[in-house]
């Protein structure tokens, strides 16, 4: 084991140099949770076990056939067709090995999927292709807010289709299953700084599954409580076209519209019709007559988006009903309004 | 049969009969093998092209060639026709239906017609698949997980409705080979005489017919809930998505083993034989096969750790899952203990034998990484994923494959192909594969997920991801050059190739008792029936530059 770790930090120096890695070792991203050292020693035992037989069967067949290559007028030097012994000894070894680290991968699992009972709770909404994060207060996020020091219980389920929530620094990944919830826990320990960590889907779904990231942000429990106030206050105070600004990106609608009357956002082609400078134009539609943008219109499409579809689009929106209250609605409207300008 | 006097019959089952019709309705196994052959190989090429696509996507971050969409097609037309047109069908199909009966002496297969049919199955399953390329909008990946599947609006239905097809052709090959091997078999050949190849099919169809129903089922029901809306699956309608996982991997998992069963076979019949040494601890290598085709049965529930399913079917899972690590291995150590004391030839058809123990050794081995609980939670749906699969799939079964087709290729065609180019192909092949999947094992464990059409976002904490992408990308053009060498020397060994012995490797089984290519009916007499791995009065002729058995 321990010679194992030795090898990945004699691997880390040119590892640095040749990838530029940032942190973590050669094998795998920093450990920035409760969990992740035993993960990883299981890991490295695994990669040991691996790394020796490889070797040793590399070596045999090299010596085998160095050793044994054919020549001229010479034949093979053995008879033998089978041996018990040797068929028991090469089962058996293999057996009280892999039965070891069952037993290694059984303890570390059932610790992963175990919540502390005085977790902190964050519900997890995932859609396509965005995360929205719900605390106590009623705050929602698309970045992933925790307290240091304490256990964090997750909360999950989906809008669409199945997700994957995986946060590689906290060694934590679980399926969102829509129809069910599903749950999974970290604590992160406090690293002297806030701490900053990539979250990604796992699961495919679909056209920016790639794109469907959010970051994990760490803070001491008493900046985090703070924070809490402050954010939801900030978020109630702004006007009803900023609000909507928040949902039109909290809620995803910025995964397939722009606002700048353009076809990208950030740099990604997107494939739905911008909002710059929509209202009250009078658009055409692949399967209804033409109307003009309203507050019907844009209700109607955020309801049932498949109702009308703008010639030229693709039908792949998927409905909000049930998702966004009709106050949330109203801000999204206000929102779009605010862009004719 | 006396040394020297093996018949060179200038009828073969490539001249019996000629014109298009006596290909298009034959029913000779040879000519059936001989035809899967052209179109499995067409359809290597093609996903081997889909699978360009995706590395030159991944080669830059950004946007390099297409957007996120064609990326989605590309990779999961990658994996369909790989898995359903390619691999699962490729070994059984080929040289199962070329060798079977000529390895056990016999004039065909059990029932011939069938065994047409299932090729013209498989041709029709093949075509909705080349149906849903032309529309080219499948985007679910090959697993076509509920409730993606349902909701997207690619041509699911289509692709479910070539996947049923191609399922009957595959359990028509199974029962062919299962009654053939039972009812078939000459005098003096018993189970425990038969070749180890013949024992890996027999495995293999097990599974086939066995397993493959229920593919038919899942794809029935999965159409069933798009045009009934029955809710089985969907949630909206009380279904259930995990239900889904379940069915399809109790048929995908065990057809992991059609997949690596026959190539385990092969390397079975190569390494004796260019070991010239008999086989190692047969009757565990038979038994291990049988148990690999039992065991996993029972181990799907190991690709859904983190699906939802409960932390105790997660725990039976894993613990069957390492039960079935054993007879793998159990077979690697029977085959290096084969070559030990030997008298090794380097032939092509050993390169790839020692290449596949190789790869599949570390394929077999990052499986313990995912069939342990809590290591696998972290690599699941990553690189590392991807990377195990191709080392076990491509490293194991496309290597086993090729080194089949070097194997079997005189006896096949009657031409020896150039045995330089043959090797050199072979060594690019695997320098090829380790350049191509090595880096997709630290791509994996260091965060990068599997289906990412980009990874633009992650490369200021993770610069490593550009070079490890390059040096995959690059590995696969080195792997193609491999691929569209070997498919020049081959192509041209037909036509310039010196003619094939009868037995140009010196290899015990019966299929090179007789001439290569083999007369119509294989065998003028019944053959003799020895132990296929003795190779004591084989003896090197040069002037046949073959091998034959002193009396």
């Amino acid at each position: 084991m321990t010679a194992m770790l030795g090898l990945c930090n004699v691997l880390e120096r040119p590892a640095v140099s040749l990838f530029g890695l940032q942190d973590g070792t050669f094998w795998l991203p920093p450990q920035r949770s409760t969990i992740a050292p035993a993960v990883d020693t299981l890991f490295y035992t695994l990669l040991g076990i691996s790394a020796f037989f490889f070797l040793l069967i590399l070596g045999l067949m090299t010596l085998f056939v160095i050793r044994y290559r054919y020549r001229p007028g010479v034949g093979p030097q053995s008879d033998v067709k089978h041996s018990t012994a040797l068929e028991i000894f090469w089962t058996v070894i293999p057996l009280m090995i892999v039965t070891y680290i069952f037993y290694q991968g059984f303890v570390g699992y059932v610790r992963m999927r175990t919540v502390p009972d005085n977790a902190y709770e964050i519900e997890v909404v995932a859609r396509q292709w965005k995360w929205i994060f719900q605390y106590e207060n009623g705050l929602e996020t698309n970045d992933l807010y925790v307290p240091a020091d304490r256990p964090v219980r997750l909360i999950m389920r989906s809008d669409d289709v199945i997700h994957s929530l995986w946060i590689p620094d906290f060694r934590v990944k679980m399926d969102i299953v829509p129809g069910r919830e599903t749950e999974t826990w970290f604590e992160a320990p406090w690293q002297g700084e806030t701490g900053r960590h990539a979250l990604r889907c796992t699961e495919y779904c679909g056209t920016s599954h790639y794109n469907m990231l959010a970051t994990v942000v760490v803070e001491q429990e008493a900046d985090f409580d703070q924070w809490l106030i402050d954010a939801l206050a900030k978020q109630q105070n702004k006007p009803p076209p900023e609000r909507g600004e928040d949902l039109y990106n909290r809620y995803g609608c910025i995964q397939c519209h722009s606002i700048d009357g353009t076809m990208e956002v950030g740099g990604v082609a997107v494939e739905g019709p911008s909002f710059k400078g929509i209202w009250g134009e009078t658009h055409e539609f692949s399967n209804a007559s033409d109307t003009e943008v309203n507050r019907e219109y844009i209700r109607e499409s955020i309801l049932d988006p498949s109702a009308k579809i703008r010639r030229g689009y693709p039908d792949k929106m998927t409905t909000y009903k049930g998702r966004l209250s009709d106050e949330q609605i109203s801000e999204i409207i206000a929102f779009i309004k605010s862009l004719k300008d | 049969m006396a040394s020297g006097t093996i018949p060179e019959s200038t009828d073969n089952y490539l001249t019996h009969t000629r014109g298009w019709k006596s290909w298009a309705f034959t029913l000779d196994h040879k000519r059936i093998g001989v035809m899967y052959l052209v179109a499995i190989a067409s359809s290597l090429f093609l996903g081997g092209m889909f699978a360009l696509a995706v590395r030159i996507e991944l080669f830059s971050p950004g946007r390099t060639m297409m957007d996120a969409d064609s990326y989605n097609h590309m990779f999961t037309l990658h994996g369909a026709v790989m898995i359903f047109l390619f691999i699962i069908p490729s070994i059984p199909a080929t040289f199962g239906n070329f060798i079977l009966p000529v390895m056990l002496g016999a004039k065909d297969v059990a029932f011939p017609r069938l065994n047409l049919a299932s090729f013209y199955l498989w041709v029709t399953g093949a075509l909705f698949f080349v149906l849903t390329l032309s529309l080219n909008q499948l985007d679910t990946g090959w697993t076509l997980y509920v409730p993606y599947a349902i909701t997207t609006k690619s041509s699911v239905l289509l692709a479910g409705l070539g996947a049923f097809v191609l399922g009957f052709s595959s359990i028509f090959t199974g029962i062919n080979f299962i009654a053939t091997v039972h009812t078939m078999r000459p005098p003096g050949m018993t189970w425990f005489k038969m070749p180890l190849f013949l024992w890996s099919l027999y495995a293999t169809a097990l599974i086939q017919v066995l397993a493959t129903p229920v593919l038919g089922i899942t794809v029935l029901m999965l159409a069933m809930e798009i045009t009934l809306n029955l809710g089985i699956f969907d949630p909206k309608l009380g279904g259930d998505p995990i239900l889904f996982q379940h069915f399809f991997w109790f048929y995908s998992h065990p057809a992991v083993y059609i997949m690596i069963l026959p190539g385990m076979g092969i390397m079975s019949e190569l390494i004796p034989t260019f070991s010239r040494k008999h086989i190692f601890g047969y009757r565990f290598i038979a038994y291990s096969s049988v148990a690999i085709a039992l065991l996993g049965f029972f181990v799907w529930g190991h690709h859904m750790f983190v699906s939802g399913q409960s932390v105790l079917l997660g725990v039976i899972f894993s613990a069957l899952t390492f039960s079935v690590s054993i007879p793998s291995a159990i077979k690697v150590f029977n085959w290096l203990a084969t070559m030990y004391k030997g008298s090794i030839h380097l032939d092509a058809p050993m390169l790839y034998a020692l290449s596949f123990i190789l790869l599949f050794g570390i394929g077999g081995l990052t499986g313990l990484f995912l069939g342990a609980l809590s290591t696998d939670v972290v690599v699941h749906d990553t690189y590392f994923v991807v990377a195990h699969f191709h080392y076990t799939m491509f490293g194991g079964t496309l290597v086993a494959f090729l080194g089949g087709l070097h194997y079997w290729w005189p006896k096949i065609t009657g031409r020896m192909y150039n045995a330089l180019h043959a090797r050199i192909a072979a060594i690019m092949l695997f320098v090829g594969f380790n350049l191509t999947f090595f880096p997709q094992f630290i791509l994996g464990t260091r965060g990068m997920p599997r289906r990412y059409y980009d990874y633009t976002a992650d490369l200021a904490k993770h610069p490593e991801f550009q070079l490890l992408n390059v040096l995959s990308t690059l590995g696969a053009f080195l792997l193609a050059t491999a691929l569209f060498f070997m498919l020049h020397y081959l192509m041209r060994s037909l036509r310039k190739g010196r003619p094939a012995p009868a037995n140009p490797w010196g290899s015990g089984s019966l299929e090179w008792q007789c001439s290569s290519p083999p007369p119509h009916d294989n065998f003028a007499t019944p053959p003799t029936v020895d132990d296929p791995y003795d190779y004591h009065d084989l003896k090197y002729d040069p002037q046949l530059q073959g091998y034959t058995r002193d009396a």
